[in-house]
C-alpha cells in the first residue's frame, strides 16, 4: 500500500526535515518534566517524607539513638534507595497514561534522547532527596559529626546516584507498560541495585565511623564508576526497543 | 515430530550422567575434612556454572532477537533462561545442604558465590511475572529480550562485587578447582560434561514441546470456523510462532 | 499489508494506494483495525508482513525519514494535563524543530488564544480536542491521519477546524469515521474494514450509504 504526498509541495530530498538536535531535544523534554513536577510536586515530596519517616522508622526497630560506621552507612543507603524505588515508580507514569510517548515517538527525533532526559531528571530528583534526607540523618541518627567527611560522602552520593538513575529509568520504562507496573518496578530494581549497595555503603561507612576515620576508598568509587558505565550504556542502547510498539 | 539429534542427545546424556554418578560414589576419593558431604561438591559446582552460563547465554540469544526480530529466537532465550532458573534454583539448594553439613548453619554469607546465586536468582525469578504482565505478544517478548540481556551483564558484575565485598571467613572451596588431586578432577569434569548434557537435553525438549503446542494451535485455529474470535489464553511463554515465509519489509 | 497482535490478525491483506491529496475514509465497527492501520501509516507500528510506503519512504526501515511530515490526531489528544495548551505546544514545536511563532499561529487558528496559558486538565473536551487539532497540523504535515476528528466539536469547532484539517487543507488525509453522511462527503477514497480485512474499496462516487452501514451489521 502506499499514500503520497501532493506533488507541488513534495520536498527535494535535501530538503527533508532534518532531525533535531539530540542535545535539544534532551534540553526540551527536562524543560518538561522539571516543569510537570513543579505543577504536580509528586514525587520529590513524596521520597523526601518517606525517607524522614524511615529514619523514624530505624530508630524504633532498631532501638538505637545513634549509629555510625557499617550501621549507619546502611541505614543511609537503604533509605535512599526505596525513596528511590517511589521516584522510580512515578517516572513514566504521566507519559504512559496522557499520551507522552506517541507524542514523542512521532517527532523526527532521536528516541534515545528520552533515556537520557529521564535519567538526568531522576538524577536531579535524587540530588534534591539528599539534600533533604542527608542532613536530616545526621541530625535525627547520626553519632559522628557529618563535616568533616562531606566532600567524600557527596562523590560516594553522586556515583550512586547515577547508577540508579540509570538502572532506574531502564526499569521505569520497562515497568510502566505492564499490568503490574506497582509491582514488577521495585522488584527488578532491588537486584539490579544490590552492587550500587555495596559499593556506597562500603565506601560510606568508614567515612561515618568514629574511630580510625578511614578515607575515601579508591577500590569501591571505582566499582561504582564502573557499573554506572557499563549499565548507562546498556541502557541507552536497549532503550529504543522499549518505546517503540 | 522430535527434532534429529534428540535422540542421540538423551542417550548421551543418561550415558553421561551414570558414569558421573558412577565416579561421585566409586571412584573419587574421600575428603579429608568434610567426609562424604564433600561428594555434593560434583553437583553444586558444575549446575552454578552451567546457570551462570545459561543466563549469559539467554542475554546474547535475546541480542539476537532485537537484531532480527525473529520470534525464534525469542522462544530460545526464553527456554535457556528458564531451564537455566531451574539450575539456578538446585544451585542454592544443594548449596545450602553443603553448608548445613559443613558448618552448621543453612546459609553462610561469606561464600560470595552462593551469595551472588541468591541475588541473581532474585532477579531471574521476576522474568515470568514479567513476561506474563504484558499482553502483546511481540511486546512481551521484546521487553523480555530488554530484560534478558540487563540481567545477563549483570550477573558477571554482580559476581564481581559481591566477592569483593566478601570477608573470608571460610575457607573458599568452590572456586579452587584449580588444584584438585587428579582423580577428583576426572570426576569433576565428567561432572560437569553430564550436566552440560542434561541442559542442552532439556533445553531442546521444551522447544520441542513449546513449538508442537504452536502448531497444535495454529491447526485448531484453522479448523475453527472462519472468524470465530479466537481467545488466546494469556502466557509467560512466548507464542512460538510457526516462521512466516516474509517478514516486514518485504514485497507483499 | 498484514499486523498481527500475537495470533490474532488485527489486519490482514489490507492493500489499497493512496494519491497524493486525496482523503481517504476508514469505516468499520470497532474493532475492526481501523485504528491500527491509522498507527501503522503513522510509523507507530510495525508491519509484519507486506511493504508499505509513506510519503515514498517504505516501512518501518524507513519511517524516521518521514515521520516529521506526518500529523496524527487519534483518540487521545496527546497533551500533558498539567501544562497549559500553550506549554504542550511549545514543547511539541521544540521537537519538530519549529518557530515558536507558529505556535500562536495555530491556537489562534483554533480560537483558543484566549485560554492558552490555563492548564489542559482545566478545559473542556471540545477545547482540548480544538487544541489536539493544533498540534496534530502544528508541523504543517503533508499527511494528516485522523481518527473520529470531529468527535468531541460542537458544529461551531468543526468549522473552525475544517481548514487546518478538512478536504480544503489540501493534505492528503485518511479519516476514519462513523458518521457515513459526513464521511462520505469528504471522500475520494472509501475503504471498509471488518476484522481487519478489506471488506468495501471503491472510489467515493462509486459507493453507496447502504453498502457503508452494511459494514456495521
Amino acid at each position: 500500500m502506499s499514500v503520497t504526498a501532493p506533488r507541488l509541495a513534495d520536498p527535494a530530498p535535501e530538503q527533508l526535515r532534518p532531525t533535531v538536535s539530540s542535545r535539544r531535544v534532551v534540553a526540551t523534554l527536562l524543560r518538561k518534566e522539571l516543569l510537570v513536577e513543579l505543577r504536580t510536586l509528586e514525587s520529590v515530596p513524596a521520597m523526601s517524607l518517606f525517607s524522614l519517616a524511615t529514619f523514624v522508622i530505624f530508630h524504633f526497630a532498631l532501638n538505637r539513638g545513634s549509629v555510625e560506621g557499617d550501621l549507619g552507612a546502611g541505614i543511609l543507603w537503604v533509605t535512599l534507595l526505596f525513596a528511590a524505588i517511589l521516584g522510580v515508580n512515578r517516572l513514566f507514569v504521566a507519559d504512559a497514561e496522557q499520551g507522552g510517548f506517541d507524542g514523542f515517538l512521532l517527532a523526527p527525533v532521536d528516541r534515545s534522547a528520552m533515556m537520557v532526559a529521564k535519567a538526568l531528571t531522576l538524577l536531579a530528583y535524587l540530588l534534591v532527596l539528599e539534600l533533604v534526607a542527608v542532613p536530616a540523618f545526621a541530625i535525627l541518627l547520626l553519632g559522628p559529626s557529618l563535616w568533616p567527611a562531606l566532600g567524600g560522602i557527596a562523590l560516594t552520593l553522586l556515583l550512586g546516584d547515577l547508577g540508579v538513575a540509570v538502572i532506574g529509568t531502564l526499569v521505569g520504562a520497562l515497568a510502566v507498560r505492564t499490568r503490574a507496573r506497582d509491582l514488577l518496578g521495585p522488584l527488578l530494581s532491588l537486584p539490579l541495585f544490590v552492587p550500587i549497595v555495596i559499593g556506597g555503603a562500603r565506601a560510606t561507612a568508614p567515612l561515618l565511623a568514629y574511630a580510625h576515620r578511614g578515607g575515601l576508598s579508591g577500590r569501591w568509587l571505582a566499582t561504582l564508576g564502573v557499573y554506572d558505565l557499563l549499565f548507562g550504556l546498556i541502557a541507552y542502547a536497549l532503550f529504543d526497543f522499549l518505546l517503540e510498539d | 515430530m522430535y527434532p534429529k539429534g534428540l535422540r542421540a542427545l538423551s542417550i548421551s546424556t543418561v550415558v553421561a550422567m551414570t558414569a558421573a554418578l558412577a565416579l561421585v560414589f566409586f571412584y573419587a576419593p574421600l575428603e579429608a575434612e568434610q567426609g562424604f558431604l564433600q561428594k555434593i561438591f560434583y553437583v553444586h559446582v558444575p549446575l552454578a556454572i552451567i546457570s551462570l552460563c545459561g543466563f549469559v547465554l539467554g542475554g546474547v540469544l535475546a541480542i539476537q532477537h532485537l537484531r532480527t526480530r525473529d520470534p525464534r529466537w525469542d522462544l530460545r532465550s526464553y527456554v535457556v533462561i528458564h531451564i537455566s532458573i531451574v539450575f539456578a534454583m538446585a544451585t542454592l539448594i544443594t548449596g545450602s545442604i553443603w553448608a548445613k553439613g559443613s558448618w552448621g548453619h543453612w546459609w553462610v554469607w561469606s561464600e560470595p558465590t552462593l551469595v551472588s546465586f541468591l541475588i541473581v536468582f532474585l532477579l531471574y525469578a521476576t522474568y515470568q511475572p514479567l513476561r506474563f504482565a504484558i499482553e502483546d505478544p511481540e511486546r512481551q517478548s521484546r521487553y523480555a529480550s530488554v530484560f534478558a540481556v540487563t540481567a545477563g551483564a549483570f550477573v558477571p558484575m554482580n559476581f564481581i562485587a559481591v566477592r569483593m565485598s566478601t570477608a573470608y571467613l571460610h575457607p573458599r572451596v568452590l572456586g579452587s578447582t584449580s588444584n584438585l588431586p587428579g582423580s577428583m578432577a576426572l570426576t569433576f569434569l565428567v561432572s560437569l560434561l553430564a550436566m552440560t548434557l542434561l541442559f542442552a537435553t532439556l533445553c531442546n525438549y521444551e522447544l520441542t514441546a513449546k513449538r508442537a503446542r504452536a502448531r497444535l494451535r495454529a491447526l485448531k485455529r484453522r479448523l475453527a470456523a472462519e472468524g470465530e474470535p479466537q481467545r488466546t489464553p494469556r502466557s509467560a511463554a512466548p507464542a512460538a510462532l510457526p516462521v512466516q515465509p516474509s517478514t516486514a519489509g518485504t514485497a507483499s | 499489508m498484514t499486523r498481527r497482535y500475537g495470533e490474532r490478525e488485527a489486519l490482514r491483506d489490507v492493500s489499497l494506494s493512496l494519491p497524493a491529496g486525496r482523503t481517504l475514509v476508514v469505516f468499520g465497527p470497532n474493532g475492526a483495525g481501523k485504528t491500527t492501520l491509522l498507527r501503522v501509516l503513522a510509523t507507530l507500528l510495525r508491519p509484519h508482513a507486506g511493504r508499505v510506503e509513506v510519503l515514498g519512504a517504505g516501512l518501518p526501515d524507513d519511517g524516521w525519514r518521514v515521520r516529521g511530515r506526518i500529523g496524527l490526531l487519534g483518540h487521545e489528544p496527546l497533551l500533558y494535563r498539567e501544562l497549559s495548551a500553550a506549554e504542550n505546544l511549545s514543547f511539541h514545536a521544540s521537537l519538530h524543530d519549529i518557530r515558536k511563532s507558529r505556535v500562536e499561529e495555530v491556537l489562534e487558528a483554533v480560537a483558543m488564544t484566549a485560554r492558552a496559558q490555563e492548564p489542559i486538565r482545566h478545559l473542556s473536551r471540545g477545547m482540548v480536542q480544538r487544541v489536539a487539532v493544533a498540534r496534530a497540523v502544528l508541523h504543517e504535515p503533508d499527511l494528516l491521519l485522523l481518527d473520529e476528528p470531529y468527535a468531541n466539536l460542537d458544529p461551531a469547532a468543526v468549522e473552525l477546524v475544517a481548514p487546518l484539517i478538512g478536504p480544503e487543507s489540501g493534505r492528503t488525509r485518511v479519516v476514519c469515521s462513523h458518521d457515513p453522511g459526513g464521511g462520505m462527503a469528504e471522500a475520494d477514497l472509501v475503504l471498509g474494514l471488518r476484522e481487519g480485512r478489506v471488506a468495501l474499496l471503491a472510489e467515493a462516487p462509486a459507493v453507496s450509504s447502504e453498502q457503508v452501514t452494511e459494514l456495521y451489521q
